[in-house]
């Protein structure tokens, strides 16, 4: 006999799966095909109909320079921050798993980071960050003009890199506790009954070990740092200076509710969407080989 | 080959004490099991050791150099634990050969040490397996594997055989005996299991509550057991106890409400004692025989060889073990005839072992 739950029709089946598929449905398949409709239609600002495109639209944001300028800041801005983000984590969870006295305050203390929606925490940062008051500014004191993300470009890059990076330690650093604690403590005595020191130990056999946690971590925060980046961008340098900053989700609603250019927006999400799924896809292909599941 | 001296090694965890000054001395060579109940320290001081674990107080020697402050790896034991802890990522040859990786063994004679370690635990065909694509005695093998191709001069082995069948538990046990003989490395096994400690030994640790109660050949620990903790741990089914006072020409039991009649045991008149009889000492004859003691059964337990009889002596539980083809019934009568020679007496306030015959008893306090 099954021992599962199991439906006499078929139709009770998908009656429970109706409120799911609605929601996922409404939320994310019909604006996901809005945006597909609009970004080959010009879409007129004061409303008043649509003029069908074709391919128009991205054939005139793949031939703008600005366009790219932003593809390349997102790109470095993702690199940089999953790199730091995760790497910092990494760190500060291998010293923790060693050394548990206090951890439980820790781990909670690392996660609120992570609840601070990205405008406070942008707020934060432009104050801390700020070349005339915060912490840089004493670093400009000895050495003036050294920091100034108002007119720097790569200052303003680095602020925003550091105040996405903050948030997304914590996060990082709960997943990779979580994944050094799930290691058996016997297998890390019998690599030091092996002969093998601390650096080695983590090389070797905790390294390995955590690698899915790494690969989760890695797509997550990828993918996290085209979209959560906004709010971020947003308060903190707004795209500036010189476009410096103008993320490809910033410039979607620069142009698209400033510019009032709806259908190249339209366009231009479409794009980021599909760098998403293109990164993700490769990251399951190149990346996912070198996981060791248990 | 190395010896291993223990000298007054405590372990303490926060405020807790959990091993209370344990001396010993282990001989070159040697195959020492330590057995004990579990939480009685056992693990722990093999722990200690092997340099897992910090020592609190004493002092730990192998081949006569202290190795408190030395790290596991630079002590020379090689360990099993118990739940195998081979490397999941790991192939078994990349498992076995780890520690040679690490010591920087050019790959070459790795992999031939490797072959030769996988030839005598017959693994080699095993070698490019997971550890996850192996059974459990596969993997207690390698774990042994991993062990012998360090040739350590200590061999440590943490209850290794719990996580095996009953069947695959007495071959392994083999195994280990017959590669110990081989290597003859001094070997030191933690186990609660008695057949298992009886069956390897050399010389065996009995530990109860952090502290060492005897240490002997098995022989000795089953024949003259220290303590009566000892007697009722080593021997199944357990030593019977029954607590009961010296008379002048004999023992009054259970309060007063058996008596055995015996010639002079040397303990004082008066003196309270626990005495023990082993339920294969104890034998069988009619009810009402002179001097047996009368129980009712309650219980038959067939062995095939033999059987096991459960009889209440008085509200007392009390097992017989005999090979004679005898099988009362249950409520039936029997007498249970019990030989002076067999007798184990224990203080019943210390529980240490009373020797009877003999000057030297110490005095019991009344």
């Amino acid at each position: 006999m099954e021992k599962r739950v199991t439906f006499g029709k078929w139709t009770i089946g998908i009656l429970f799966a109706v409120p799911q598929l609605l929601l996922i449905f409404t939320f994310f398949y019909w604006p996901a095909g809005q945006a597909v409709y609009w970004s080959l239609t010009l879409q007129q600002p004061w409303g008043g109909g649509n003029i069908w495109v074709g391919l128009d639209n991205f054939r005139s944001i793949l031939s703008n320079a600005d366009y790219w300028n932003s593809i390349t800041a997102s790109l470095v801005f993702a690199g940089i921050s999953t790199g730091l983000a995760m790497f910092i984590a990494l760190v500060l969870a291998a010293l923790t798993d060693r050394q548990l006295a206090g951890s439980r305050l820790y781990r909670v203390v690392l996660i609120w980071p992570y609840g601070i929606a990205a405008p406070a925490l942008a707020m934060a940062f432009r104050f801390i960050l700020a070349p005339e008051a915060g912490f840089m500014a004493v670093v400009n004191r000895v050495w003036p003009g050294f920091w100034d993300p108002g007119l720097d470009g790569a200052d303003a890059m680095a602020s925003i890199i550091v105040a996405f990076s903050w948030k997304y330690v914590g996060y990082n650093f709960i997943f990779f506790l979580a994944a050094f604690q799930a290691i058996p403590r016997s297998l890390i005595e019998a690599a030091a009954m092996d002969g093998s020191g601390v650096i080695r130990r983590f090389w070797d056999v905790q390294f390995p070990l955590i690698t899915p946690t790494i690969f989760f971590l890695l797509v997550i925060n990828i993918t996290e740092s085209f979209q959560d980046s906004f709010g971020i961008v947003d308060i903190m340098t707004a795209g500036g200076p010189a476009n410096a900053t103008n993320l490809m989700v910033y410039k979607i609603y620069s142009d698209g509710f400033k510019g009032l250019d709806y259908s190249g927006a339209a366009a231009q999400s479409i794009i980021l969407m599909l760098l998403i799924i293109v990164l993700t896809i490769f990251q399951f292909r190149f990346i996912e080989r070198r996981v060791h599941y248990r | 080959m190395a010896s291993i001296t223990i000298r007054g090694v405590k372990k303490n965890y926060a405020k807790t004490q959990v091993v209370h000054g344990v001396d010993l001395d282990f001989a070159s060579g040697e195959f020492v099991v330590i057995l004990g109940p579990s939480g009685c320290g056992k693990s722990t001081l093999l722990r200690m050791i092997a340099g897992l674990e910090e020592i609190s107080a004493g002092e730990i020697a192998i081949d006569g150099t202290v190795v408190n402050r030395l790290e596991p790896r630079e002590r020379g034991c090689a360990m099993v634990f118990q739940n195998y802890a081979l490397y999941p990522h790991m192939s078994v040859s990349q498992n076995i050969g780890y520690s040679l990786k690490v010591a920087g063994v050019p790959s070459a004679e790795r992999q031939q040490r490797i072959q030769a370690v996988a030839r005598t635990l017959e693994l080699e065909h095993l070698l490019d397996r997971k550890p996850m694509a192996l059974s459990g005695g596969q993997r207690q093998r390698v774990a042994m594997g991993r062990a012998m191709i360090r040739e350590p001069k200590v061999f440590l082995f943490d209850e290794p055989l719990s996580n095996l069948d009953a069947k695959l538990r007495v071959q392994m046990r083999s195994e280990i005996r017959k590669l110990h003989r081989r290597l003859n490395a001094t070997s030191v096994f933690v186990t609660h299991d008695q057949v298992e400690a009886m069956t390897l030994a050399d010389r065996l640790v009995v530990m109860n509550g952090g502290r060492v109660e005897q240490v002997g050949t098995p022989g000795e620990i089953y024949t003259r057991p220290a303590s009566r903790f000892v007697a009722t741990f080593v021997g199944a089914p357990a030593m019977n106890i029954l607590e009961g006072t010296v008379e002048l020409d004999g023992l009054s039991l259970l309060g007063g409400s058996r008596r055995l009649a015996m010639a002079r045991t040397g303990l004082p008149v008066g003196a309270k004692v626990a005495m023990g009889i082993r339920p294969e000492a104890v034998r069988l004859v009619a009810p009402g025989t002179a001097g047996a003691l009368n129980a009712t059964v309650d219980l038959v337990e067939e062995l095939g060889a033999g059987r096991v009889i459960y009889v209440d002596l008085d509200g007392a539980p009390f097992s017989v073990m005999t090979s004679e083809a005898v099988h009362p019934e249950p409520g039936s009568q029997v007498g249970l005839k019990i030989s002076p020679e067999d007798m184990h007496f224990f203080s019943s306030e210390t529980g240490a072992r009373l020797d009877v015959f003999k000057a030297s008893v110490p005095e019991p306090a009344l």
